[in-house]
């Protein structure tokens, strides 16, 4: 078993023409590689009618639609985190609900709003009540703000995750881009944050520090963008560590913050 | 037969990266099934005269038949002849120059005349656009990514020199192959070290665009993980052929021949 936690498709309203080959790739690499489910989200419209980062209302009602028919199309093979705008706080909280209860597993935060905002606190409280992790996108260690995303860095999401403990985070894509080691720094003493290992950086170095950091009970393993560098690292970490625990980063871990029963042999 | 093209032993100035030693790289080459790897010097890239650095490479490429030397040459040091000497009297399939490091203009005089005497020995000149992702860099590694408009202008400026261009995302090798005549990009090999593979495919697009004749099996490390570049290989629908050209026979078309 292994399970992507940070997956994304496309759809007909994105500006990208190719989006049939790219979410068929991405099933196609996952065949290869053996991951038993894509935990995805879509991102509105990825800037088609509104900013991949600030979604629309309808672009977000558009998008999370198509991907809880895409989870009806390989009930085997994907499941869908919710993905809402915060600045929206009402239309928001419907969202989520009309989509966990549509067979969603999680709630994906981006960078509309910043992580420590009290805005995101009755996101928070909703995911606390329904049981479901929130995977927020994270800017490792941001210096200033950058065009296109109000985004966070962990100390801000640390920051949410400390008013909100019985909420499971996904710190996103360690190696995404940013000054990871910043980040670990400020994860250690954050029991509900858990590092998602997606991102197209492969640095030496990187997977031994997140374990140095916060242990492998707080690893879960993602691709994202690019599949190739989630296979690379999970073929280096099978030579760091144990075989169970090797099984707790491929997916026992991220088994144990989604809802009972979210995957296939959970 | 598999060659990693670009790889580095030594320490790195702005972080800690373990397996930085000779050992530890052989190690990880035989964790991924390498059988030899170029190699550079790393502390000399960041040092006023890199090629301080070359005796202890070619003396640990002497002592490791699995390391081929990659010696630093600094074009802007008056003796940089006598370091591109003695990288070819010992066989060196590539020499390397980052002349942002150095602080020397990438397509300058400097940079020109090492092209052209690279050209006329037959050495090969390889050439990083980056070391690491922009967004992570020490706030003190300020030295520019190599520009593509310096790859073009030194291709164009000797017609025998051959470059070896690593580090290059597909933006970057798509200006500088388009901008290149024929004859120029036949000249340029480029590592797949941070090429992105699927789902975007990438490297799958510049294959088939480029061509797998451009191609070498580069991992980057220990800086990245050396299992990227083949598990980007492993994602591909490669015909036994063309993998073996991009792990091993492109680099030896690069080398010239060339050999210890």
């Amino acid at each position: 078993m292994l399970i992507d936690v940070h997956a994304h498709f496309l759809h007909d309203r994105t500006p990208r023409a190719d989006w049939r080959e790219r979410n068929a790739s991405r099933l196609r690499a996952g065949e290869r590689v053996g991951i038993t489910i894509h935990v995805a989200s879509i991102l509105g419209s990825w800037g088609g009618t509104s900013p991949t980062y600030f979604p629309s209302l309808p672009d977000l009602r558009y998008a999370n639609d198509w991907l809880l028919a895409l989870q009806r199309q390989h009930p085997d093979r994907v499941r869908g985190y919710v993905a809402v705008n915060p600045n929206y706080t009402a239309e928001a909280l419907a969202e989520i609900a009309r989509c966990l209860d549509a067979g969603m597993i999680g709630v994906k935060l981006a960078a509309s709003r910043r992580a420590n905002d009290p805005l995101l606190d009755p996101i928070c409280r909703l995911a606390a009540e329904r049981g479901v992790p929130i995977l927020h996108h994270i800017w490792q260690h941001r210096r200033r703000d950058w065009p296109g995303q109000e985004a966070s860095d962990a100390r801000e999401l640390g920051e949410l995750a400390t008013r909100h403990p019985r909420v499971p985070f996904l710190l996103a894509h360690i190696g995404g881009g940013g000054d990871w080691l910043h980040s670990l720094h400020d994860l250690r003493a954050l029991p509900n944050v858990y590092v998602d290992l997606s991102g197209s950086g492969v640095d030496g170095g990187m997977l031994e520090a997140c374990l140095d950091a916060v242990g492998v009970a707080r690893l879960v393993w993602g691709c994202d963008l690019t599949i190739e560098t989630g296979w690379a690292k999970l073929r280096y970490l099978e030579h760091l560590l144990s075989a169970p625990d090797l099984e707790r980063v491929r997916w026992r871990n991220a088994a144990a913050i989604f809802p009972p029963g979210a995957f296939p042999s959970d | 037969m598999r060659t990693d093209v670009n790889a580095f032993v030594g320490s790195y100035p702005f972080r800690r990266v373990p397996g930085t030693s000779p050992d530890a790289v052989l190690a990880a080459m035989d964790r991924v099934g390498l059988d030899e790897a170029w190699v550079t010097h790393l502390p000399g890239v960041f040092w006023r005269d890199p090629t301080e650095g070359n005796a202890w490479l070619l003396h640990l490429a002497r002592e490791h038949r699995r390391f081929r030397p990659v010696p630093a040459v600094h074009p802007g040091l008056a003796d940089w002849r006598d370091a591109l000497r003695a990288a070819g009297d010992a066989g060196a399939p590539a020499v390397r120059a980052d002349p942002t490091f150095y602080g020397i203009d990438p397509a300058g005089p400097a940079m020109r005349a090492l092209a052209a005497a690279c050209g006329e020995a037959g050495v090969a000149l390889s050439l990083a656009v980056r070391f690491e992702d922009g967004r992570q860099r020490h706030p003190n590694d300020h030295a520019p990514e190599l520009p593509a408009a310096a790859v073009r202008a030194l291709i164009r400026s000797d017609d025998r020199v051959r470059l070896l261009v690593t580090h290059a995302d597909r933006p970057f090798v798509e200006e500088v192959h388009f901008g290149s005549t024929p004859a120029e990009a036949a000249r340029i090999w480029w590592d797949i070290c941070w090429i992105w593979g699927p789902p975007e495919d990438h490297l799958q697009t510049l294959l088939a665009t480029v061509g797998v004749s451009r191609f070498v099996l580069g991992t980057g490390q220990p800086l990245r993980l050396p299992e990227n570049a083949a598990a980007k290989l492993d994602l591909l629908d490669l015909s036994p052929g063309d993998r073996a050209a991009i792990e091993s026979s492109n680099a030896r078309a690069l080398a010239g021949g060339r050999t210890l």
